[in-house]
């Protein structure tokens, strides 16, 4: 429990809500990975609630092994995962439950489904304990949940990537798993499809109410579905909350993030306003340098921070500009104009160097020449932070 | 002296227990060169394929020096039947069964290791014991490279000769197959029965093989795939 505050302390933003601790999923594990000789480690901690916890983090942050690690296809090398009071892997109890023994739901990415057996005994597959009226009766009445019972007699290699989809959530959930792990099993389908099926999945979870773990890629995906988000990067959890929270309030960004920012700048925080949910910033330059109003993030008056702005987020004006709702204005000139295909990159100075992209249409209309002086124009919100 | 009957009913006989042993022993050593993830793996399965480069005549030696009244084994069947195992039909299906396991284990094991590991995962997270998903899963997917296994046994087990003379010597309606029949026959100069007896074992094994690939037409020669 420690860590997962700890987590959320350094990465997330104020007004983050501490993480209940009635979660009924609860893992905490380490496990070292080695591929063509590099090695990638796994150390999360987190809590999932009943409901969507959506698990948001590029390829390669390790979404899948945890999945993995959480469904006992793969072992942790240490920790501990329980839910609710079963305890399904405890590196020091010496506890491993098998996967099939986990009752876990899990919908693979390429959703695995048996392609020599028709939709109906894919669905019915998880139900061999139950007496065959029995097993029919259930997979039959999921099949109609997810709208799929004209597929009953298709063999599933036969079947369209939506319906296999369908298929491959409605095998999963005719076993009544206890907790539901879903591995971007929407991501090859287009925006209503995929809304209908989440629709579908609500639905169901209404009268189930056990954690779904979804994991995801896209922010879109993160925003509409998520009622809670957890950030994983090269294997760690760097953020939980709300996909508000987390994804749209300001937070610390990731080095990858800001690779593609034009400007890059180390900044002190002079000051922060945590009703405001903003902050100044220092950038150190000629005369002083420069103070930027940012969003807030967590971290003290004097704490050193990046930040980075795109060229393209910056506004270029000839006149000092008045009643703007953009909080930094910033007096400098045009040191340099270069023309690259057709945008023209500026090189503004301005005590500290910002590089700004033009449209040629604007350069031309503002007149604009090494020497002019103009006013540099930026949001709060262009200004993205990660850690000094 | 025309074609000698006996010879054929004994080398099927020979031919249909060893598959049928083959298939039974050869899936379970196949699943477990798929799956498992023992280190030192690499080393039985340079076991299972010796037989594929070694002389016949040497995997015959061995055996038949296993089979041996000299032997723990040999020693051991004749105080449990009160003959030797070596010159009998079960000694020769025991060298028979080596000499062809690598044919039996290694399409097997290929075509168990070309099921998709998803679709095994999936299974035991659907409740399935391993012994489930294999007959209800990996089996039925890997039917292509079981069928090839157990015909590439019978037909190797239908054709060899090494091994048999080593093991079985040469006792009509015992250990006289086919093979060891032609032989002889070239040696003593009966060339038209050694013809006769040759083109008969030539379509024999030409309509089984024909037949067993017909069925089962995706299947591929040495490597099935799905």
């Amino acid at each position: 429990m420690s860590d997962i505050r700890t987590a959320v302390d350094v990465a997330a933003p104020l007004n983050n809500a501490p993480i209940p601790s009635t979660a009924p999923l609860h893992a905490k594990f380490r496990k070292r990975l080695q591929s063509r000789g590099n090695e990638f480690l796994l150390d999360v901690a987190i809590d999932a609630t009943s409901g969507f916890t959506i698990l948001f983090g590029a390829s390669g942050a390790g979404k899948t092994t945890l999945l993995d690690c959480l469904a006992g296809l793969t072992s942790p090398d240490s920790g501990r995962i329980s839910l609710t009071d079963r305890v399904l892997f405890d590196s020091s109890l010496r506890v491993n439950v098998p996967t099939a023994q986990r009752r876990v739901g899990y919908v693979f990415q390429t959703l695995a489904l048996f392609p020599h057996m028709t939709v109906e005994g894919n669905v019915a597959y998880g139900l061999a304990h139950l007496p065959l009226a029995e097993r029919f009766g259930r997979a039959t009445s999921l099949l109609e949940t997810f709208r799929i019972s004209q597929l009953a007699g298709r063999k599933a290699r036969d079947i369209s990537g939506g319906e296999s989809q369908r298929v491959a959530l409605a095998r999963t959930l005719v076993t009544d798993p206890e907790f539901l792990l879903l591995d971007e099993p929407l991501a090859a389908l287009d925006a209503p499809t995929k809304g209908k099926i989440i629709d579908d999945l609500r639905e169901w979870n209404r009268t189930h109410n056990i954690p779904i773990l979804y994991v995801t890629h896209s922010r879109e995906e993160a925003f509409a579905l998520g009622e809670r988000l957890i950030v994983l990067e090269s294997g760690n959890v760097v953020a939980q909350g709300t996909p508000h929270e987390v994804l749209s309030a300001p937070y610390l960004e990731t080095v990858a993030q800001l690779a593609g920012f034009e400007n890059i700048f180390d900044a002190v925080v002079e000051a922060v306003r945590p009703e405001r949910g903003t902050m100044t910033c220092r950038i150190a330059g000629d005369a002083g340098g420069v103070v930027l109003e940012t969003p807030l993030v967590r971290g003290g008056v004097g704490s050193t921070l990046r930040i980075g702005i795109r060229a393209g987020d910056i506004l270029l004006a000839t006149s000092p500009p008045t009643g703007l709702s953009a909080r930094n204005v910033i007096p400098g000139h045009i040191q340099s104009l270069e023309q690259r295909d057709v945008i023209v990159s500026a090189r503004v100075r301005c005590r500290i160097e910002m590089e700004v992209h033009l449209t040629l249409a604007a350069r031309d209309s503002l007149e604009l020449t090494p020497g002019k002086e103009v006013w540099l124009v930026i949001k709060t919100h262009s200004c993205h932070l990660m850690q000094g | 002296m025309g074609i000698d009957w006996q010879t054929f009913r004994l080398t099927l006989q020979l031919a249909f227990t060893v598959s049928l042993i083959l298939l039974l022993v050869g899936l379970p050593v196949a699943y477990w060169i798929a799956f498992s993830r023992w280190r030192w793996k690499f080393l039985l399965e340079a076991v299972i394929a010796l037989p594929i480069v070694l002389p016949p005549t040497v995997l015959g030696f061995y055996v038949l020096v296993a089979l041996g009244p000299r032997s723990p084994l040999g020693r051991w069947w004749i105080a449990l039947t009160g003959h030797t195992l070596a010159f009998t039909f079960t000694g020769l299906v025991i060298g028979s069964i080596l000499y062809s396991l690598p044919f039996a284990v290694q399409p097997f094991a290929a075509s168990f290791s070309a099921v998709d590991k998803r679709l095994i995962s999936a299974s035991s997270t659907l409740g399935a014991s391993p012994l489930r998903t294999f007959l209800r899963v990996i089996a039925p997917l890997s039917a292509p490279g079981i069928i090839t296994g157990v015909a590439l046994s019978f037909a190797h087990t239908m054709g060899e000769f090494g091994v048999v003379l080593m093991v079985g010597g040469n006792i009509p309606g015992i250990t006289r197959t086919v093979s060891i029949d032609i032989y002889d026959r070239v040696q003593s100069s009966d060339y038209a029965g050694a013809n006769q007896t040759a083109l008969v074992l030539l379509v024999v094994c030409f309509a089984l093989l024909a037949l067993v690939y017909g069925l089962n037409r995706r299947a591929w020669l040495i490597h099935p795939i799905k």
